[in-house]
């Protein structure tokens, strides 16, 4: 599918060049005003939508008694730039990036391994409940995770892993959702291709690290940066699972700082533009696999 | 199973694998299991067996520190009685039904307007879908900030257009819901933007150019070739938006967290208040499983009437 961000693609056959299909809107006088009315508009609705972000990365660069004024500053007098290094000192910010990462680094690579591994077996290796199992995978996406948190919480309880990372690995490494989404991206690769693969005598094992891991790279990326997001902006999961502070994520973090300290406009902005960055810079890089996990995933539920 | 094995004539088809003999059923269920078995574990573990204990532990009396005794319907008398689970189902059910239109015509707007041929659209769906992957907690805190009374920009920008007495947003217990469903849409526009985009794009042009022919101006376009195009996408984000709405929770925590008073506690925070905060497994149980089957039941009435309108 083309890349939905892009610019649109047309997927239709082109007409034959000998009997020019009478084109209706080249037969209309041309509006000239049409392109440059379209761009005010996006603009104007652009802006609208970002305003929040606007007045965040403004505000962050103020001083406490600057961030209210009537009427609003959007560029501040002074810029503030000892904020970005103020935040540090007040609050262990470095100890919740490193937390929010390692766990993001690590639900990640595991749920694109064992997704990617268990796709394989769901959609190129034929036995008997396979597809009974995988209707038990995709009935739970359904279930809001909130009707079944309290026997996980108690199971965790039980196991002692209430308060540790591991608790939060493994409610979300194993997710149905990775697995549904590789599956549906290994569906679309022809069986022709891999009973080829078997006839040339690789096990399948092989065929899955030699053949359809370089072939999925693209599904691989969207899965990755979805999970990686999704990990790094979790408020339920450490929420709920962690309640020592050396353990926080930086959401958690950011948001016990405003609960202290709720009159420290300027820094809590600052802390949430700190926390905004990584993940912008992950989308901007990964933009367009990151769409096409969203598209292929949603269109095909 | 004693089943003969297939005649040799058979054509072949292009199988994942062909089912040859016994030996051959085995190889192959234990060489399946080996791959899904890494993922399995954890899922059936952690996903699994806590969506199948729940309906068990909703019948049971269990709190942190005893053990689980089983009491049949209490807990869901005890519900029915409860206030608070009161104010919670009426708030969820205010915040799905807020929420899920106006996200649903702001997303697709937004698709309509930005499914062109423009230079630097991309953009343009860029910033559009930058709310969506922002963390919740900075998306509270700016409109926190926004949304204060006083001093916010927000009220500031009202009392300039001339209100005398702006609301109180987040403060003001019959304006927060509002308040939260309106951050709620900007967030998640975004998202159900991208669905649409990627369904108006499966819209043949040749339908818009035939019914340009035929003398429809935009908006009868609109109604009679685009909408009925986008039914499919239509109907996966409404029941995607109303499974997302039902179980709101960490808009709602960092937001107002259930407040001012109860004017914004939902379902999802008062099974955590139930079940994690106080330990009372087995009545939180319960709320679970209100919130499922009201799920449920929305869900499947919805897949019902998409049934309808397609014959």
């Amino acid at each position: 599918m083309a890349s939905v961000l892009g610019p649109r693609i047309s997927t239709t056959a082109p007409v034959p060049p000998t009997t020019p299909a009478p084109d209706r809107r080249r037969a209309r006088p041309v509006r000239p005003w049409a392109t440059p009315l379209a761009y005010a508009l996006l603009t104007v609705l652009a802006a609208l939508l970002l305003v929040p972000f606007a007045w965040m990365v403004s505000s962050s660069l103020k001083s406490n008694s600057q961030v209210f004024t009537v009427p609003i500053q959007w560029i501040p007098r002074e810029l503030r730039w000892e904020n970005f290094t103020e935040i540090w000192t007040r609050v262990p910010l470095l100890t919740y990036l490193r937390n929010t990462t390692f766990l993001a680094v690590v639900i990640t690579f595991l749920q694109v391994f064992t997704g990617s591994f268990a796709a394989y077996g769901f959609s190129k290796i034929r036995f008997p409940g396979r597809d009974g199992l995988f209707l038990a995978y995709i009935a739970t996406i359904a279930v809001p995770w909130q009707a079944y948190m309290i026997p996980q919480y108690i199971l965790m309880q039980k196991a002692g892993l209430v308060n540790t990372f591991t608790a939060l690995i493994l409610l979300q490494a194993f997710s149905a959702f990775g697995v549904f989404l590789m599956r549906q991206y290994y569906m679309s690769v022809p069986d022709e291709l891999v009973e080829a693969a078997r006839i040339d005598g690789l096990s399948e094992y092989g065929i899955y690290r030699r053949v359809m891991l370089p072939l999925s790279v693209p599904a691989l990326a969207s899965l990755a940066l979805l999970t990686f997001v999704n990990t790094w902006n979790d408020f339920m999961g450490p929420f709920i699972y962690l309640t020592s502070n050396d353990l926080w994520t930086v959401q958690i973090g950011l948001r016990q700082f405003i609960g202290q300290y709720d009159a420290e406009y300027a820094l809590i902005m600052t802390g949430s533009v700190i926390s905004v960055v990584p993940i912008l810079v992950v989308f901007l890089l990964g933009q367009r696999y990151f769409i096409q996990g969203i598209a292929t995933s949603g269109m095909k539920g | 199973m004693a089943a003969p094995a297939p005649p040799l004539a058979r054509p072949v088809t292009p199988s994942a694998t062909t089912y040859s003999n016994r030996s051959q059923v085995r190889r192959n269920t234990l060489l399946g299991w080996s791959f899904i078995l890494p993922n399995f574990a954890g899922f059936a573990l952690l996903t699994l067996v806590p969506v199948v204990a729940t309906f068990g532990i909703a019948f049971t009396k269990w709190n942190a520190y005893s053990t689980p005794e089983f009491t049949g319907l209490d807990n869901f008398t005890r519900l029915v009685q409860d206030d608070n689970f009161r104010v919670a189902l009426f708030n969820t059910v205010y915040y799905t039904v807020g929420h899920v239109p106006l996200t649903m015509a702001a997303s697709l707007l937004l698709a309509l307007a930005l499914n062109r041929k423009l230079r630097g659209v991309a953009f343009f769906r860029t910033a559009a879908f930058f709310p969506y992957i922002t963390s919740i907690v900075a998306v509270a805190v700016v409109w926190n900030m926004l949304y204060n009374p006083t001093q916010g920009p927000i009220n500031q920008f009202l009392l300039s257009l001339g209100f005398e007495d702006p609301p109180g947003w987040t403060s003001d217990p019959s304006w927060a819901m509002p308040a939260v469903i309106l951050t709620g849409v900007w967030k998640d526009m975004g998202y159900y933007m991208i669905l649409f985009l990627a369904g108006l794009q499966t819209i043949p042009p040749e339908l818009h150019e035939a019914a340009k022919v035929d003398g429809a101006n935009a908006f009868q376009r609109f109604r009679n070739v685009t909408l009925p195009c986008l039914r499919p996408t239509t109907f996966f984000v409404l029941i995607m938006l109303t499974i997302g709405s039902f179980k709101v929770f960490d808009l709602i925590v960092v937001m107002t967290d259930g407040g001012p008073g109860r004017s914004t506690l939902v379902l999802s925070q008062l099974i955590y208040r139930e079940g994690i905060v106080n330990g009372r497994f087995g009545y939180s149980s319960a709320v679970a499983l209100a919130l499922f089957l009201l799920v449920l039941v929305v869900t499947v009435a919805q897949y019902a009437r998409n049934k309808r309108l397609e014959a």
